[in-house]
């Protein structure tokens, strides 16, 4: 509580530290002995005890030990009991910085310590007295510091306590979250290859950690797959692991239909089986933050949130940008755009007029993947809007789902399933929250990768790493090693290389 | 007489009914009754009658305009305290139906250039309030203060001074043995603590705390947490002597657990991380008092108590027990057994009744004052101890108070 007491303290009274505890013990006693009879002490005592205090502190001054306190403790123990009655005083010095004082579990008497003498330590105890309930039970002066044997963390309890903090959690969420959460259907459009493994762990360990149901339809261009389905049967997930009749092709344009078509595909799955919740697009290289779950049940029909867009493939040769670009950056954000009193007035989309040249068009290129126009992870809506019976509240504005894609045309965004764009609701703070990010990338489409990322018969070619701890490899790489260590550190190399002669079975 | 047959089946459906309705709204806080009753919400106005000394500004405006700081520390209550009364509506400007008489001395503005409040003058500024208030006033004499209440929140409340034995050796200043203390030291059968005294909480200041509240559903993802020093380096290296060797026993049993989030760096986002905490440690330092306890209470967090005996704010009007967690000094290093045994529905109550306002405000001293505030807990603690025995009344010629009594130093004059 008082960080700076010291300053005041020892400025006031001057003393070395070496003789603070002598303060201790000192004081201790005649105030004790005044709080057990009566508010005065004698002038002559105090004046005696100040002169042997005065001529302790110059005493250690010059020899610069505590011999203060040891002298003082063996001279005038004896008074010492005399004078307390009713307090304990328990001092304990050491010569180390930390004072360790080790009790074990079941000791439990009050106030007797076990001091494991160190240095010039000295041992001294006294027995506590307690004469009657007007004293305080609560004794001043120096007490060991209670250490148990083992100060490390217990496994059970730490699991108890990640349980009550879930718990507390659980009802914080109740309490001041969303009132009535409702389920989630999350659709994800995806196929078997290189980066797979790595954007849905992401994804799945994402949804593990949603605080609502999740239903997770996933469409797999090509048909089911084992890498696929692998993957997911290890995830934890509720899942619908749906096919998709055709191969996903190499180009990005046709990418981005063909995963459009894969998505209507999962929204005609929830149409068939009538499920209820909150539809989302989820792409599985997407990132997504935790707080879009909790913003998306605030959805009535349908919503739309703004998705960072991360296009830049890292190349270094951008163009310089134009006056007016450099005043105001373009912001990779996709989403709705308002007006001061909150209404959805348009939509932000991506500005690829910059990359329109240097754009990636076969998956696994290192140039820039362009998203499209609006992207369909930007909408989440009411799985009740597509429903086939006209529900009471299905809006008007909505077009039924049969009638889309029936002529062959291409579904570029979600919002050639409304008629109205302007009922859509904007969300996260009116676009203002970015809560997801938008990120293609991909290893070239021929690459190979180990099925199942599980390495089995072991790698062919073995490659000896240049320091290793086995002192086994060829000549070349333990003289290099040699040389490193006599640059750093030179009675090391010479043992090390002692060592090497002495070894049996090394020729060096 | 077929009528009346219904009242009572009716009459009895409703009491449920009702009953379920008040269950429903007191879910999400708890009512808060302590041994005293319900009397958190208590009104004091109209229940008691206090008399505000003038003495002169020496006393109170002078010492605040040297040192402004003052009204910044946690000793604050104080000047807050003189301020709410001169306008509040229990002031009455007639003594002779007066409750209790308030003597405005700020004893705890003498600061160092660090901030830290000096004691050593303030026994005679006390003593030289009194004697001005008995010798121009006939009230003090008439009942030899046991009327007049004093606001003292030092350290060691009225034995004026920081270190506690020196505080123990100098005890309550004799002059107020019959005044009722207002302090924040409390622990039981010790020495600075009267009987009939009034426990407030440290002053912290409610703007800079309101600034920084987040929303309520932020997850709570720290088990427990604590900033603060465990070892007091400058006045005692080797340690057992601050804190009776409880924060250093914190220190070494619990720097490498996990769940123990305990350090003694100070981050700008104190607050925050309080609020996103499940416990928040409130251990002794050289008080056992602390202002880490208004600001768990006002954070939601649970306050873990670790001072032998000690007596917490208005302890009558609050149920302590039930909102915090008292371990032992004994006991912590168990603490972590201890708090991962507590059941969760104790966990989720205490939380509850945290949640509570009428508790956070009760902690807090505002300006301007609010109702249920920590003014008007004190207001209410006085009025409990209303009406006042007719012994105190004393007789003419009776005289209990030794007025040389105590050190020399304090009875040169101020």
């Amino acid at each position: 509580m008082f960080h700076s007491h010291g300053t005041r303290r020892s400025n006031a009274a001057a003393r070395s530290s070496a003789s603070g505890g002598l303060e201790g013990g000192g004081v201790g006693s005649p105030a004790a002995s005044s709080a057990s009879e009566g508010s005065s002490f004698r002038p002559s005592a105090s004046t005696f005890w100040l002169l042997l205090h005065g001529l302790c502190c110059l005493i250690s001054l010059f020899l610069g030990f505590r011999f203060s306190r040891l002298i003082f403790v063996l001279l005038f123990s004896n008074t010492i009991y005399t004078y307390t009655t009713t307090t304990t005083t328990t001092i304990t010095s050491t010569r180390t910085e930390t004072l360790t004082v080790s009790f074990p579990l079941t000791h439990t008497p009050p106030i007797e310590t076990a001091v494991k003498p160190n240095n010039s330590a000295i041992e001294l105890s006294d027995k506590m007295s307690n004469q009657g309930s007007s004293h305080s039970q609560v004794v001043v002066g120096r007490h060991g510091i209670r250490i148990r044997p083992w100060p490390h963390p217990d496994p059970t309890e730490v699991m108890r306590a990640h349980r009550i903090i879930e718990r507390v959690q659980q009802e914080q969420r109740k309490w001041y979250g969303v009132k009535s959460p409702r389920p989630l259907i999350v659709i994800t459009p995806t196929y078997a290859r290189t980066f797979q493994a790595l954007h849905l762990t992401g994804l799945i360990h994402c949804l593990r950690n949603v605080p609502y149901p999740v239903t997770w339809i996933v469409v797999e261009a090509g048909g089911v797959t084992n890498e696929t389905a692998s993957l997911l049967a290890r995830s934890r997930v509720q899942f619908l692991h749906i096919p998709f009749h055709e191969k996903m092709p190499v180009e990005w344009a046709e990418r981005h239909l063909t995963e459009n078509r894969m998505r209507l595909l999962g929204l005609r799955v929830i149409r068939e089986r009538n499920m209820d919740g909150i539809v989302l697009f989820a792409d599985d290289s997407n990132v997504h933050s935790l707080d879009l779950f909790d913003e998306i049940q605030k959805v009535q029909w349908m919503g739309s949130v703004s998705v960072g867009i991360l296009a830049h493939s890292g190349g270094p040769d951008r163009t310089l940008l134009t006056e007016d670009e450099k005043l105001n950056p373009p912001i990779p954000v996709q989403g709705p755009a308002c007006n001061s009193s909150g209404h959805l007035i348009g939509w932000h989309t991506f500005n690829s007029i910059p990359y329109s040249e240097k754009s990636a068009t076969f998956v696994g290129e290192s140039a820039t993947v362009l998203p499209g126009k609006m992207e369909w992870s930007g909408f989440v809506f009411n799985a009740r809007m597509i429903w086939k019976e006209a529900e009471e509240g299905r809006p008007e504005w909505v077009k039924d789902l049969d009638k889309i894609g029936e002529n062959g045309e291409e579904i570029e965004s979600p919002l050639a399933l409304v008629n109205d764009a302007s009922f859509v609701e904007p969300l996260g703070d009116c676009g203002k929250k970015v809560m997801l990010w938008w990120m293609r990338v991909e290893a070239r489409a021929d690459s190979k990768f180990p099925p199942g990322w599980i390495i089995d018969p072991p790698l062919e070619i073995v490659v000896s790493a240049k320091r290793t701890p086995w002192q086994e490899s060829d000549d070349l790489a333990g003289s290099k090693l040699e040389q490193d260590d006599r640059r750093f550190t030179r009675p090391k190399s010479r043992s090390s290389s002692k060592r090497k002669n002495t070894l049996p079975g090394q020729d060096n | 007489m077929g009528v009346k047959r219904w009242i009572l089946p009716l009459l009895l459906l409703q009491i449920l009914f009702g009953k379920f309705g008040i269950a429903e709204l007191e879910q999400h806080t708890e009512r808060i009754s302590g041994s005293a009753g319900d009397v958190l919400e208590d009104d004091p106005v109209g229940r008691l009658k206090v008399f505000v000394y003038e003495l002169p500004l020496k006393y109170n405006k002078k010492i605040v305009g040297r040192d402004p700081r003052c009204l910044n520390h946690m000793f604050a209550a104080e000047i807050f305290m003189h301020r709410f009364l001169l306008t509040s509506a229990v002031r009455t400007l007639n003594p002779e139906e007066a409750d209790w008489f308030y003597t405005p001395v700020y004893t705890t503005c003498d600061l160092t250039p660090n901030g830290l409040p000096l004691p050593f003058k303030s026994p005679r500024v006390m003593r030289s309030a009194i004697q001005f208030i008995s010798t121009n006033w006939p009230y003090w004499n008439r009942t030899e203060g046991a009327d007049h209440f004093f606001l003292v929140p030092h350290d060691f409340g009225a034995c004026f001074h920081y270190q506690e034995e020196k505080a123990i050796q100098r005890g309550i200043l004799p002059l107020l043995k019959k005044a009722t203390l207002v302090q924040t030291f409390g622990q039981e059968n010790h020495v600075c603590l009267k009987e009939g005294s009034i426990i407030i909480p440290p002053y912290a200041p409610p703007q800079k705390m309101q600034a920084h509240m987040i929303t309520p559903d932020t997850p709570r993802s720290i088990f427990v947490y604590f900033r603060g020093l465990f070892y007091d380096v400058g006045n005692d290296p080797e340690g057992g002597y601050y804190a009776r060797g409880a924060r250093a026993s914190l220190w070494e049993n619990f720097k490498n657990n996990p769940l123990f989030d305990i350090s003694t760096e100070h981050p700008t986002t104190y607050y925050e991380d309080m609020q996103r905490a499940v416990f928040c440690l409130c251990p002794l330092g050289w008080a056992p008092w602390s202002p880490r306890l208004v600001e768990g209470v006002v954070f939601g967090c649970i306050p873990v108590i670790i001072a032998d005996d000690i007596v917490l704010p208005f302890a009558d009007a609050i149920p302590w027990e039930e909102i915090g967690v008292f371990v032992a000094e004994k006991d912590v290093p168990n603490l972590d057994t201890i708090l991962t045994n507590i059941p969760i529905d104790v966990i989720l109550r205490k939380q509850r009744l945290l949640a509570n306002p009428s508790m956070k405000q009760a902690m807090l001293f505002p300006q301007p004052a609010q109702p249920g505030d920590a003014f008007h807990q004190i207001l209410n603690g006085l009025a409990r101890k209303l009406p006042h025995d007719k012994s105190i009344y004393l007789k003419p010629g009776e005289r209990t108070l030794n007025w040389t009594a105590g050190p020399k130093g304090d009875l040169k004059p101020w």
